[in-house]
Parts: structure tokens; C-alpha cells; sequence
């Protein structure tokens, strides 16, 4: 099998090998990641893409061991600069969170806690990994809000969440994540919630920030066009695995999965909010849990699916510009029409 | 903050006119004629009528309600039929013991009630969670008075184990701390069952908030996130109860005061009630009213406090 690691071209920071993460509801077990492997090129960006519900938020959760019961990492390995994650102890955990390890959010509406001030919660990032104290945090934190664009920030640090609009709140998730320096900032689609010249802002911000500050970043979207600005490698999800994963020239010229083909298919114009109805051209819906297809989890949505297609997993191969792809048509074994052109 | 403490004072103006003009009315609204059940079954008329000119009753109603605010004002409530001593005196060494009594036992309640409740919370559908909300259930369910007399019964009478007498505390009166240990439990107890309660719903809602989870993103040790970032915001509905209760406690403290012989207002209201001694009741009313009225400002202010979002002004 391929190492995720082989199509970098830079080092990397973060490698996730055969990540596996499932739900255990009453009735049966979710496996919301189901094998994933990726990696993080350093002062890069990679992008995971993906419908609603194929793991993105779960991959990323489990990336800072942050998931909740009944969820449970079951599975594989969580390389951080060469050291597993998955065999750190709860302390040296909380030492990666926030500090080598950043995270942000899909809801800035709920994402900051209503009880403290925008200050105080900046600052107790300080507070907890480097030893410093309140009025030298206070003042820290007031130079983030500077970084990430806030105006009158000596004003704003004393003010609590409900009187920013979601924009602003995003900043200061934005602040608070990269107070402690991280060297990986993991961003679960922090555009999703706001509107589209907001979201141009932010995304903007973050590119600039990542230049100043030369950290990587993992971002999560479901939105190819987010891909095609900020990413330098993309991995796209589908139930819980990958199916593709490339450099993202390569992904836009020459998509190979028939369900990235189909992601490209219905990329919503820039000016127009299609809302969910954007990826309606794939058609079908994802499988219910309880209803996972034994072979290639896109095959009952997949116009090319062949007899191999519904009873065989597909692996994650390298193909022959150097990208990843998990297809039977890629393979040897491909029993369907030799002449097939996926994105013909 | 200052402006909303000032509107809320203000606001409790009109309270207070409407309480006093009930606590007025009690007295004209009872079947019978009030001087002559003051001044008892076997009065003369002409003791009923000299009754009925110390009280003011031949006045027009404007002019004995005038009085009776006026009075109030200055502190002047009036004198107990029974005792004819002034019913402000009267009040003044009952209300210390009540007052002491719902303190302590709200007190007590919110201690026992937060930990109880965050605990359950944090073990949810846990051995540990379903044991603590059986044993609340259990606290919520047992009558007081029952508990009162157990507790007399066991630790006041006390019964002999290998030659010790458990009875260490004392059953009845008000004033040293072997006297105030079993009633305030005794009070106390249910309250704590209905703030465990109301604690670990609102911090099983809590605790699934996006805000939680940026906590222990940021690397916040849990226990951190537990009494920091979830409690301070799971408190904000727990703290209405518990004024809520602490005014009840006030004056619905009667059972527990007759069972432990407390010289408390709760009992000393019953009694005036069943001597028909209206200016005791009266003046009862109106200082339980009054206190009510502080109470709920208080809570007001507390839960103003704690919780940002709301804009009462
Ligand atoms: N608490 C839970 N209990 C059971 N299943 C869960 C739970 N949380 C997530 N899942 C399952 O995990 C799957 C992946 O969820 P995840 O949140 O990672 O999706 P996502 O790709 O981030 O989607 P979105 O674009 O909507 O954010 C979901 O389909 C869901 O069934
Ligand atoms: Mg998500």
C-alpha cells in the first residue's frame, strides 16, 4: 500500500495512517472514520473536502483526541512531528492542544463561551502554556486581536461574544488559536457559517497569517472553491475514507474519482448561494450507517460501477502522476468498459 | 449595572404599595366584623365599640388605609391583640431565628446540591450518576417533618452503640449549634435534591456546547472546563430556583419550627392566624412581603450577573 506521505514534496508536519474512529450507538457501530491517511505538508495547507457527514469534523476532532463518548478512536496512527499521538498521555495531550496544535470551528456563533469576555479567553491560552500573568496575558491578547484585523482592540477584549457579529467572533477564534504560536492550525470549514464576503475575509486573513507566521494548516471544507484558493494538496472524503488524494493543480485538471468528478460537476458559482442543493448533481444520498456497502462506498451513487465496484473494497493507489486514488478503474482488476473516461 | 440595581428598586415600589394595600384589606375582607372577633366572643358592645375606635374602623376606608401606611413608614405596625405589645417588637425576636434557619439551610442545599448535581453531570448514566439522583429523589420525596423526627429520634435521643449515645445534638430551640444542625438538615435536605437536580440537567446541556469543546482545544485541564467554563454557565437557571426557595423557606418554614420548638415567624403567624390577632398577621405579611421582594432582587442581580446576554435595560 502507499504511504500518505509520498506525494509531498515537503516535509511533513502531521501524518494520519489508517485513522479509525467510530460511534457506538445502542443498535450498531458508526464508523465515521474508517481508515483515513493523509498528510500535512509543513507551512502548507491541505485540504480535506468532503459531503455533510463524511468524517471531516470527526478526522479532525480525533487529530487532538477530542472526541467524546460513545465516540472512540479505535485505530491507527497520528504521527505529529514524528511522535504518535494516539500514545500520549492525557497531560502531555493537553500540552499539543492549543499550543502545537490549534483548532477552529464551523459555529463562531456558539464556539466562544457566553460567561467571559473575548480577553479572558485569549488570554487563558497564555495562561495555561506559558507561564505568564494576567495583565501580561491581557496585553498579549490585545496584540492578537490586532493581528487578526479587530479594530479598537483594547475596547473589544473587555467585551463578551454576544456583542460581536459572527465575522468578528471568527477573528477572535482565529486570535485564540494562534495566541500560543501553533505550528499546525486545524480549521473545520471556518467559512461555512458566514456570509460570502466575510467568508472572502477570513480566508484572506488566514493566508496572510500563515504567511507571516509560517504554520501549517488543515482545511476543512465542503466547498471546492475554498480548495481551489487556499490548499496546496487536497484530500477528498467520502464515508469515512479517503478516495482521493492529490495536489490541487491536479485535482482540478485532472480529477480522477468519479465522485470528485462529480464534487467539480456541482461546484457552486462564487455568486450565487446554492445552500445544500450544491451537490445534488452526484445523484442519490450517502448511505444511512446501518447501511454501509460492502465494497466501494460510492458504488450504489457511482454511474460507473462495475461488478468489482459492489463487492470488493478498493485500495488507496498511487496512479501515474504520483496522486493517490482509491478506484477499481485505476486498477488491473477493472471489469468494466476498458475505454471509460471518467471526466471526459 | 448601577442603573439597573437603582430601576429595579424603583420597580419594587408599586410591589410594595400593592402588598401594603392587601395586608390593609385583610382585615375588612373577613366575614364578621373585626372588632368584635378581636375582641372576643364573650365582649360587651361596649368593649366591641371601644375596639372598634382604637383600630380606626369608624374612619373612611381612604383615611385608616393613610394611617396604616403612615404608620408602617415610621415603623409602627400596630399592637398585638393578645400580648399588646407592638407587633414590630414582636416580629423583631421571631424573624432572627427564621432568617438564620433558611439561610443555613439554603446554604447547606446549594453546597450539597451543586456538587451532587456537577457529579451526576460528569458521570452521566453512570452506577455513580443514577445512585446520586436516587438519593435525591429519595431527599425529595421524604416528608420534613418525617425527617425532622428521625432525626431527633436518632441523633438527638440517641440510641447506644457499643456504650456511645449518638444523641450529640439537641432537639428543640434555636441559638447554639448542637440546637441548629438538625433543622437546617431537615430544611435543607429537599432543597438540595431539587438543586441537584436542576444542576445536572442544565450541565448535561451545557457540557455539549460548542464552547466546551473549544475549551478542551485549547488544552484546559477537565476539571478546568467542568467548574469554570460549564458550571459559571449551567449556574444561570439553578440560581432562580434557589431564590425561589430561599423565599419559601422564609415563610414555609412552619412545620420544621413546630417539629424543633423554634420560636420562629412561621409558627408564631400560625398561632396569631388561629387567634385571629390581625395586626400580627398583618405585620407578618408585610415583612414576609418585604423580604420576598429583597430576595428576588437579589436574584435578579445574581443572575444579571452571571448571565451576559441578557439586557434588561
Ligand atoms: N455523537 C455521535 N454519535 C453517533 N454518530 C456520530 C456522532 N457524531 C458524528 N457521528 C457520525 O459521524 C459521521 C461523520 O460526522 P462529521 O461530523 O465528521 O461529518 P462532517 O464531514 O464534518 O460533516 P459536515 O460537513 O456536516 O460538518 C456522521 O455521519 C455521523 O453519522
Ligand atoms: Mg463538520
Amino acid at each position: 500500500m502507499v504511504k500518505p506521505t509520498d506525494i509531498l514534496k515537503e516535509e511533513p508536519i502531521l501524518e494520519v495512517r489508517n485513522l479509525q474512529t467510530s460511534f457506538f450507538t445502542e443498535k450498531f457501530e458508526v464508523k465515521a472514520v474508517d481508515g483515513v491517511n493523509f498528510a500535512v505538508p509543513k507551512g502548507k495547507t491541505l485540504g480535506i473536502v468532503g459531503e455533510s457527514g463524511s468524517g471531516k469534523s470527526i478526522t479532525s476532532l480525533s487529530i487532538l483526541r477530542l472526541i467524546q463518548n460513545p465516540g472512540k478512536i479505535i485505530g491507527g496512527e497520528i504521527l505529529f512531528k514524528g511522535e504518535n499521538l494516539l500514545d500520549k498521555s492525557e497531560a502531555q495531550m493537553r500540552r499539543v492542544r492549543g499550543n502545537e496544535i490549534s483548532m477552529i470551528f464551523q459555529e463562531p456563533m456558539t464556539s466562544l463561551n457566553p460567561v467571559y469576555t473575548v480577553g479572558q479567553q485569549i488570554s487563558e491560552s497564555y495562561r495555561i502554556h506559558q507561564n505568564i500573568g494576567k495583565k501580561e496575558a491581557m496585553l498579549r491578547s490585545i496584540d492578537m486581536l490586532k493581528l487578526v484585523g479587530i479594530p479598537s482592540p483594547e475596547q473589544r477584549v473587555k467585551q463578551y461574544p454576544h456583542e460581536l457579529s459572527g465575522g468578528m467572533r471568527q477573528r477572535v477564534m482565529i486570535a485564540m488559536a494562534l495566541a500560543c504560536d501553533p505550528e499546525l492550525l486545524i480549521a473545520d470549514e471556518p467559512t461555512t457559517a458566514l456570509d460570502v464576503t466575510i467568508q472572502a475575509q477570513i480566508l484572506e486573513l488566514m493566508k496572510e497569517l500563515q504567511q507571516r507566521l509560517g504554520m501549517s494548516i488543515v482545511m476543512i471544507t465542503h466547498d471546492l472553491g475554498v480548495v481551489a484558493e487556499t490548499c496546496d494538496y487536497v484530500a477528498v472524503m467520502y464515508m469515512g475514507k479517503v478516495v482521493e488524494y492529490a495536489k490541487v493543480a491536479d485535482l482540478f485538471k485532472n480529477p480522477k474519482h468519479p465522485y470528485t468528478v462529480g464534487l467539480l460537476n456541482s461546484l457552486p458559482r462564487h455568486d450565487i448561494d446554492l445552500g445544500d442543493e450544491e451537490l445534488t448533481v452526484i445523484k442519490g444520498s450517502v448511505p444511512s450507517p446501518d447501511n454501509m456497502p460492502k465494497g466501494c462506498r460510492f458504488a450504489p451513487r457511482c454511474p460507473f460501477a462495475s461488478e468489482i465496484c459492489v463487492e470488493q473494497l478498493p485500495d488507496l493507489e498511487q496512479s501515474e502522476d504520483g496522486n493517490q486514488i482509491r478506484c477499481w478503474i485505476y486498477t488491473d482488476e477493472w471489469d468494466g468498459d476498458p475505454e471509460v473516461k471518467v471526466n471526459g | 449595572m448601577f442603573t439597573f440595581i437603582i430601576r429595579r428598586l424603583v420597580q419594587t415600589i408599586p410591589v410594595l404599595i400593592g402588598v401594603t394595600i392587601l395586608t390593609f384589606s385583610m382585615i375588612h375582607l373577613v366575614p364578621g366584623d373585626p372588632a368584635q372577633i378581636m375582641a372576643g366572643e364573650s365582649a360587651s358592645p361596649q368593649q366591641v365599640e371601644l375596639m372598634r375606635e382604637r383600630l380606626g374602623l369608624n374612619d373612611p376606608i381612604p383615611v385608616q388605609y393613610f394611617d396604616y401606611v403612615s404608620g408602617v413608614l415610621q415603623g409602627d405596625l400596630g399592637n398585638s391583640v393578645r400580648s399588646g405589645r407592638a407587633v414590630s417588637d414582636e416580629i423583631a425576636i421571631r424573624i432572627r431565628p427564621t432568617v438564620e434557619l433558611a439561610t443555613m439551610s439554603t446554604a447547606l442545599s446549594v453546597f450539597i446540591g451543586l456538587i451532587a448535581g456537577v457529579l451526576a453531570a460528569v458521570r452521566r448514566n453512570t452506577f455513580g450518576d443514577t445512585f446520586i439522583m436516587l438519593v435525591a429523589l429519595f431527599g425529595l420525596s421524604m416528608p420534613n417533618f418525617w425527617l425532622g423526627i428521625m432525626l431527633i429520634q436518632y441523633l438527638a435521643i440517641g440510641v447506644d452503640i457499643f456504650g456511645f449515645n449518638t444523641g450529640i445534638f439537641a432537639a428543640s430551640g434555636w441559638g447554639t449549634w448542637q440546637q441548629q444542625v438538625l433543622p437546617v438538615i431537615t430544611l435543607g435536605v429537599a432543597g438540595a435534591a431539587i438543586i441537584a437536580r436542576m444542576t445536572r440537567s442544565s450541565m448535561l446541556e451545557v457540557i455539549d456546547q460548542d464552547y466546551i469543546r473549544t475549551a478542551r482545544a485549547k488544552g484546559v485541564k477537565e476539571r478546568v472546563v467542568v467548574y469554570r467554563h460549564a458550571l459559571k454557565n449551567a449556574m444561570i437557571p439553578v440560581v432562580t430556583v434557589v431564590g425561589l426557595q430561599f423565599g419559601s423557606l422564609l415563610g414555609g418554614a412552619v412545620l420544621t419550627e413546630s417539629v424543633f420548638a423554634i420560636n420562629g415567624l412561621g409558627r408564631f403567624m400560625i398561632d396569631a392566624i388561629r387567634a385571629r390577632d390581625f395586626p400580627i398577621m398583618q405585620g407578618g405579611v408585610l415583612v414576609l412581603a418585604f423580604m420576598f421582594v429583597s430576595v428576588n432582587i437579589v436574584v435578579d442581580i445574581l443572575y444579571r450577573f452571571l448571565n451576559k446576554r441578557i439586557d434588561l435595560n
